[in-house]
């Protein structure tokens, strides 16, 4: 899986580089997650503006995420969707549990 | 066969880096069905979602992540409906038996237990069950 991974300020903003997030790469992004909240990070932003295409392993990686984050008392805030990987997350009721923003600019300044 | 009768038969390698390839074959399909009475965007969305749903748990579940099992797919277009089978060699499970609600509770949220719910959501039907040799669960999308 492509990831870009940058820094700004106290936060750390990482982009999913990919058409498709779903059962075949998601677990690279859920393990990057993992490592970015062990490393101590409290702030994380996913961007997904280059994602078409989600399935429920895609957004399982990001839940994932979401309760590590939550342990930490850390954030995960989420950037950038396509309308049709939006529809998936209402469909399954996710967007009552993440913060999501139309841009990166937008999550970063409610850190 | 039927005129406009359309069915497609693949079998892929038990391996999901085959997903986007069935999932392209179906989007690309479904954009085409005119008797479909809906937004057809959206229902090469849902088809391709839908379909990696149940590719998955063919591959991961059923065959156990043997990349030496094969996973055999099947869509079929009539006139008034799409046909979505995917079958699989595994031992099968009880379908009924998977919660129907979504694992969302603040206390107890859960990285698994979506799919189902993302296919019976999508589809009009969805069912599980056995033929020779495996199982096969197959969806259902009417285009009225």
């Amino acid at each position: 899986m492509n990831l870009k991974i940058e820094e700004s300020n106290q936060a750390v903003i990482v982009v999913v580089k990919e058409e498709r997030l779903d059962a075949h790469n998601s677990e690279t992004l859920k393990q990057e997650l993992s490592r970015l909240f062990a490393e101590g990070k409290t702030k994380v932003v996913v961007d997904l503006k280059d994602v078409r295409f989600i399935d429920s392993s895609g957004l399982g990686a990001l839940v994932s995420g979401f309760k590590n984050a939550s342990a930490r008392q850390s954030s995960l805030k989420i950037s950038s969707l396509q309308s049709q990987v939006k529809s998936m997350f209402e469909l399954t009721r996710l967007h009552r549990v993440f913060d999501i923003y139309t841009t990166i600019d937008e999550a970063l300044e409610t850190f | 066969m039927k005129q406009d009768k359309i069915e497609l038969h693949i079998k892929i390698p038990n391996q999901t880096k085959y997903l986007s390839l069935i999932g392209k074959i179906s989007e690309e399909l479904a954009v085409q069905l005119q008797n479909y009475s809906g937004d057809r965007e959206s229902l090469a969305n849902h088809v391709n979602v839908v379909l990696t749903e149940a590719l998955v748990n063919a591959i991961r579940h059923a065959n156990a992540d043997n990349p030496e099992e094969v996973v055999e797919v099947r869509i079929i277009v009539t006139e008034d409906e799409l046909v979505m089978q995917v079958f699989d060699h595994g031992k099968g499970f009880d379908m009924n038996g998977v919660s129907q609600s979504l694992p969302n509770n603040r206390e107890q949220l859960e990285d698994h237990g979506r799919g189902l719910f993302i296919m019976r959501s999508l589809m009009d039907s969805v069912d599980y069950y056995p033929v020779e040799g495996g199982n096969v669960l197959e969806m259902r999308k009417s285009f009225n």
